[in-house]
C-alpha cells in the first residue's frame, strides 16, 4: 500500500498540452477514479504514473520515493506497481498460471512459494483450477480476473486500472463492478481507476478526479462532485448539469442563499463563504426543475421538444429571456405540450459554483 | 526508509545502461555489416591501395570493355525491367481486380521463379531452346545440330531476367492494389466509366508509387543479377558489368582489386541513380488515399472469366512448367544431346552429384550451414533491432533503418568486392585474414540478407499489441527478459518467415559466392556454375532440379505457418 502524490505534472505532444499542471494526492488504500471524456489526458496521466512516458515538469511520488522528476525517471519495471490494461494484455503463449506467475518469477520467487501464491491469487478472483487453461479459452470476464490476479500477485502498493470494463458487455460490467469493490475491500490496495463512464466511477470510487483538456478540474467524493461541482465544466460533465447565470441577493449562514434567476428568486445551496455578487453561476439538475402553473412564480421558458424515454419524457426547453440557455427536465406521462408552448419552471435545489470564471 | 529516493534512482540507472548497451551494440553490428564495406569500397575508388590516385580510375574508364559491359548492362537491365513490368502489371491487375478462381494457387506458381536460383532458371530456359534441348528432341522439333541456342544473346538475357523479376513487380503492385479503397472504383463506375476506363484513369494513376518502386527495384535486380548473364552471356562473350568483374577477378586474382573496385563503384552508381530517380519522380505529388473502407472488390468478368483463367494458367505453364520440364528432362539423359527414351533415361546424374562428386557434398554442407547460420544470426539481430526501430523511433534509428537496406539494394558484386577489400588484409588485433575462408561469405550473407529478415519481423511488431510488453515491464521484467520471454515468442511466426526467406535466398545464391569462394568453401551455386561452365549440363541440371525441389518443399511447408503471419510476409502466399 502506498500513497501517490502528483505535483504540477505537465506533458505536451508537439503543441498539444496533454497534461497541464496536474496535482493530486491519493491516500493509502484509497480507490480513486479519474473520469473524463476521451482525449482529456487521463490515459496520459496513467502512463506517467506507470513510467512509460517521461514528464516535462512536475513530480510523482509513490510512497515516499520520487519516481518522476526533472532529475529522476524510474523505469516502469522498478516502480512496483500493478496495471490492469483495457485489453487485459494477457500473454497468449502462456497458460493462466504462467501469466500470473510471471511477476513472481521475475522477482526471483522460488517454488513452492511461487505456486502457492499463484493459487492464492487465482482463488482470490474465483478462478481456482483455471491455471492450466490458456487465455484464449476464457471468457471476457474471466480474462479480466486473470489480469487482476496477475497484477496483484506481487502485492504492489499501487494498482492502476485503465478502463478495465470498457470491453465487457453491460451485464458483465455490473458484476465486475461489484467484484472490484469487494476486491478493494479485501486487499486494501491503493487503486487508480481510469474511466470515461460516470456511473462506473460513482459506483466504485472513494473519490473521483474529473479531467478535461489536460487539467484536473476537481477531485472529490462522488456525492460532493454531483452536489457541489467546482466549476461549470464539472457541472456539465457530471450528471448533465445546467449552468445558468444568477445574481446572489443574500447569503445565509447555513450554506444557502437567495439568488435571482431570470427575475425569479430561488433558494439554492452555496459555500458558507460565498459573497453576495451580481454575476454568479448556478448549477441545476434535471430533477431540480418542475413545471408549475402558468400564473405561479417561476422561470418563463418555451418548449423545444419532448423525447419519449419510456414512462416519462425528457423535456427540452429554452429560457424565454435568454434563448441560448437550454434547459432539460423529466416529466411523467401523459404530457401534452407542443413545441413552442410556454411553461413556468420552479427550482427546488441548486448549487452556486464558486469558481466564477468559465473554467 | 532511510533514503529510498537514492536507492530507486540507482535502479533506473541500471536499466538505462542495459538499454543503451543493447541499442549501441546493434547500431555497431549494422555499421559493420552495412556501412564499413561500402565505405571501404568508396575509399578504394578514390585512393587505390591507400594512395590518392586517379590511375586505376582512368585506366578502367579508358578501357573499351568497361563501356561495352556498361552498355550491355543497361540494355539488358532496361529490357528485362520493361518485360517484367508489362507482365507483372498485367497479372497484378487481373489477379487483384477480377473475380478469377484459384488465385492462391496461381500466385504461388507465378511468384515461384523469384524464389528459385537465377542460374538454375537460366539453365532451364537454355534447355527449352537450342539444338541439344532434350525437350525439343523428345517432340522432334529440335533445330539442327550446330545451330546456335538463341538464348545466348542479349534477347535471351532480357527474356530470362524479365521472367525472373516479373513476380517482383507483381508483388509490389499487388500490395498497393490491396490498399486501394473500394469507393474510389465505385465512384468511377457510378460516374459512367467502364471497368477499363476506371483502371486507366483511376487505378493506374493511384498505383504510380508502387509501380515506380517496382520499376526501380526490378532495374536494380536486373542490373545486379549474375547467374543469368553468366550462363547466357559468357558463352557468347556478351559481358555485363557483374560478369566482367567476375572474369577479371577470377582470371587475374586480387591484384586487379583496385580496378574491379572502380567497376563496382560504377555499377553501384548506376543502381543508385535508378533508386534516386524513382524518388525524384514521386517527389511533390500526393498519392494518399483517404479511406478506411473495404479493399476494392473485384470486377466480375462474367463470360470472360474462363478465357482469362485459361490465359493465366497458360502463362504459368509457359513461365514455370515449360522450363522446369526441360530441366528435368535434361537431367535424365546420360549426356548433352542424347535423345531421351526408355533406354537412355538414367538417374546417373543424380547419383553422381549426390554420392560421387565430393565437391557437391561439400557444397551442400557449406550452403546449408551458411544459409542456416545466416538465417538464425539475422533473426537474433533483427528481433531486438526491430524492437528499437518500431517502438523507439528517433533520428538515429531512422538512419539505421535506411542503412540496413543498402547492401541488399546494391548489386551483390558490389558487396562482394567491398568485402574482399575489407578482409584481404589480416584483421587488426586478431591477425588472421578472413579472405579465402567461409567466414567472408557468411559476412556477406549477413550484410546482404539482414533486411530480408528485418522486414517481416518489423511487420510482426506492427501487429503486436504493445501493452503485452508493457504488462511484463510492469511485472518488473527488464528489456532482455522481455525480449526473450514475451516478445520473441510473439513475433516468432514472423521471425520464422524471415528466416525461411533468408535460408531460401542464401541457399540459391551465386552472385556473392562466385567471387568469394575458394577451394573447400564452394557453395551449391558455385558447383552448379562450374558444372555448367565445364560443359556438364546434365550434372548441372540434376543439381538444379534438386535445389528447385528443396525450394518448393520449403515454400509449401511454410504455407502451414501462413495463418499466423502478417499478410504479405510470405511472397508466395497470396
Amino acid at each position: 500500500m502506498a500513497r501517490l502524490t502528483v505535483e504540477g505534472l505537465t506533458k505536451s505532444f508537439g503543441s498539444f498540452r496533454a497534461l497541464d499542471d496536474v496535482s493530486l494526492q491519493v491516500n493509502d488504500g484509497e480507490f480513486v477514479a479519474i473520469l473524463g471524456p476521451s482525449g482529456c489526458g487521463k490515459t496520459t496521466l496513467l502512463r506517467q504514473i506507470a513510467g512509460f512516458d517521461k514528464s516535462e515538469a512536475g513530480r510523482i511520488l509513490i510512497g515516499n520515493s520520487v519516481v518522476s522528476s526533472a532529475a529522476t525517471h524510474v523505469p516502469p519495471e522498478r516502480r512496483r506497481i500493478g496495471i490492469v490494461f483495457q485489453s487485459y494484455a494477457l500473454w497468449p503463449h502462456m497458460s493462466v498460471a504462467e501469466n500470473v506467475a510471471y511477476g513472481l518469477t521475475v522477482a526471483g520467487v522460488k517454488e513452492p512459494e511461487r505456486s502457492r501464491r499463484v493459487d492464492a491469487a487465482l482463488s482470490l478472483v474465483d478462478l481456482d483450477g483455471f491455471g492450466q487453461r490458456t487465455p484464449a479459452m476464457l471468457s471476457g470476464g474471466q480474462r479480466q480476473r486473470v489480469a487482476l490476479a496477475r497484477c496483484l500477485v506481487t502485492e504492489p502498493g499501487l494498482v492502476l486500472l485503465d478502463e478495465p470494463l470498457a470491453n465487457l458487455d453491460v451485464h458483465l460490467r455490473a458484476s465486475m463492478e461489484d467484484e472490484f469493490v469487494r476486491f478493494h475491500e479485501r486487499t486494501g490496495t491503493t487503486m487508480i481507476y481510469i474511466t470515461h463512464d460516470q456511473a462506473e466511477a460513482m459506483a466504485l470510487a472513494d473519490r473521483i478526479g474529473v479531467m478535461d483538456s489536460g487539467r484536473l478540474l476537481q477531485l472529490a467524493k462522488p456525492s460532493q462532485l454531483y452536489r457541489e461541482p467546482a466549476n461549470a465544466r464539472v457541472a456539465g460533465f457530471v450528471g448533465d448539469g445546467m449552468v445558468l447565470p444568477v445574481a446572489i441577493r443574500s447569503v445565509d449562514g447555513d450554506g444557502t442563499c437567495a439568488a435571482d434567476l431570470y427575475g425569479h428568486v430561488v433558494r439554492v445551496r452555496c459555500e458558507p463563504t460565498q459573497k453576495a455578487v451580481s454575476a454568479a453561476q448556478v448549477c441545476l439538475r434535471a430533477r431540480d426543475l418542475t413545471i408549475v402553473a402558468p400564473d405561479a412564480a417561476g422561470v418563463a421558458a418555451r418548449v423545444d421538444r419532448a423525447v419519449y424515454q419510456g414512462g416519462f419524457f425528457r423535456l427540452e426547453a429554452h429560457v424565454e429571456a435568454a434563448p441560448d440557455k437550454l434547459l432539460h427536465l423529466t416529466v411523467p406521462e401523459p404530457f401534452m405540450l407542443a413545441p413552442g408552448a410556454a411553461v413556468k419552471l420552479d427550482v427546488a435545489d441548486g448549487w452556486i459554483i464558486s469558481g466564477t470564471g468559465r473554467n | 526508509m532511510s533514503d529510498p529516493i537514492q536507492m530507486i534512482d540507482a535502479g533506473g540507472l541500471r536499466e538505462r545502461v542495459e538499454d543503451s548497451a543493447l541499442l549501441w551494440s546493434l547500431v555497431l553490428v549494422v555499421a559493420v555489416l552495412s556501412v564499413l564495406p561500402l565505405a571501404r569500397l568508396l575509399l578504394e575508388g578514390i585512393a587505390p591501395a591507400g594512395h590518392l590516385s586517379a590511375d586505376a580510375l582512368l585506366r578502367v574508364l579508358g578501357t573499351s570493355s568497361t563501356w561495352t559491359a556498361t552498355q550491355h548492362s543497361l540494355v539488358t537491365a532496361f529490357g528485362g525491367t520493361l518485360l517484367a513490368v508489362v507482365v507483372g502489371t498485367l497479372v497484378a491487375l487481373t489477379v487483384s481486380l477480377t473475380d478469377i478462381r484459384g488465385a492462391n494457387a496461381f500466385v504461388f506458381c507465378f511468384v515461384a521463379p523469384l524464389l528459385l536460383a537465377a542460374q538454375v532458371v537460366a539453365l532451364a530456359w537454355l534447355q527449352v531452346f537450342g539444338p541439344s534441348s532434350t525437350l525439343l528432341k523428345l517432340i522432334g522439333i529440335a533445330p539442327p545440330m550446330g545451330s546456335r541456342n538463341p538464348l545466348y544473346s542479349a534477347g535471351g538475357i532480357i527474356l530470362v531476367l524479365g521472367v525472373q523479376y516479373a513476380p517482383l513487380v507483381f508483388l509490389t503492385l499487388r500490395a498497393g492494389l490491396r490498399s486501394l479503397p473500394q469507393e474510389l472504383l465505385e465512384a468511377g463506375l457510378a460516374g459512367g466509366a467502364g471497368p477499363m476506363k476506371v483502371v486507366r484513369t483511376i487505378v493506374m494513376p493511384l498505383m504510380t508509387p508502387p509501380l515506380l518502386a517496382s520499376v526501380a527495384l526490378c532495374f536494380v535486380s536486373c542490373l545486379g543479377n549474375f547467374g543469368i548473364p553468366a550462363l547466357l552471356g559468357i558463352p557468347g562473350n556478351y559481358l555485363v558489368l557483374p560478369t566482367l568483374i567476375y572474369q577479371r577477378l577470377a582470371g587475374l586474382g586480387p591484384g586487379v582489386l583496385s580496378e574491379v573496385a572502380v567497376l563496382s563503384v560504377l555499377i553501384g552508381a548506376i543502381a543508385v541513380i535508378g533508386i534516386v530517380s524513382q524518388d525524384l519522380l514521386l517527389r511533390g505529388r500526393d498519392f494518399r488515399t483517404v479511406s478506411a473502407s473495404a479493399v476494392a472488390r473485384p470486377f466480375e468478368l462474367q463470360r470472360w472469366r474462363l478465357p482469362v483463367e485459361v490465359a493465366l494458367w497458360t502463362l504459368t505453364a509457359l513461365l514455370l512448367v515449360l522450363p522446369l520440364t526441360a530441366l528435368v528432362l535434361t537431367s535424365l539423359v546420360p549426356a548433352v544431346g542424347v535423345p531421351l527414351n526408355f533406354e537412355s533415361a538414367t538417374a546417373d546424374n543424380y547419383h553422381f552429384v549426390l554420392l560421387e562428386h565430393a565437391g557437391t557434398r561439400r557444397a551442400l554442407r557449406n550452403s546449408f550451414g551458411l544459409s542456416a547460420t545466416a538465417a538464425i544470426a539475422i533473426v537474433v539481430i533483427a528481433v531486438p533491432l526491430a524492437y528499437f526501430l518500431v517502438w523507439r523511433r528517433n533520428r538515429l534509428l531512422r538512419l539505421v533503418n535506411l542503412v540496413t537496406e543498402v547492401p541488399y539494394a546494391l548489386p551483390g558484386v558490389v558487396l562482394a568486392i567491398a568485402a574482399i577489400l575489407v578482409f584481404l588484409k589480416p584483421l587488426p588485433l586478431l591477425g588472421v585474414s578472413l579472405y579465402n575462408t567461409i567466414w567472408i561469405i557468411l559476412f556477406c550473407y549477413l550484410a546482404r540478407f539482414l533486411v530480408l529478415g528485418l522486414r517481416p519481423i518489423i511487420s510482426g511488431y506492427h501487429q503486436l499489441d504493445r501493452t503485452l510488453e508493457e504488462a511484463s515491464q510492469i511485472a518488473g521484467a527488464r528489456l532482455l527478459r522481455r525480449l526473450v520471454t514475451i516478445i520473441m515468442p510473439l513475433v516468432a511466426p514472423a521471425a520464422a518467415a524471415g528466416a525461411l526467406l533468408i535460408f531460401l535466398t542464401a541457399f540459391n545464391e551465386l552472385t556473392v559466392s562466385a567471387l568469394l569462394w575458394s577451394s573447400g568453401t564452394e557453395t551449391l551455386g558455385v558447383v552448379f556454375f562450374s558444372f555448367q561452365q565445364g560443359g556438364d549440363s546434365t550434372y548441372a541440371a540434376a543439381l538444379g532440379v534438386l535445389t528447385v525441389m528443396v525450394s518448393f518443399g520449403l515454400m509449401l511447408a511454410t504455407l502451414a505457418l501462413a495463418n499466423r503471419l502478417p499478410r504479405g510476409v510470405l511472397p508466395w502466399r497470396d
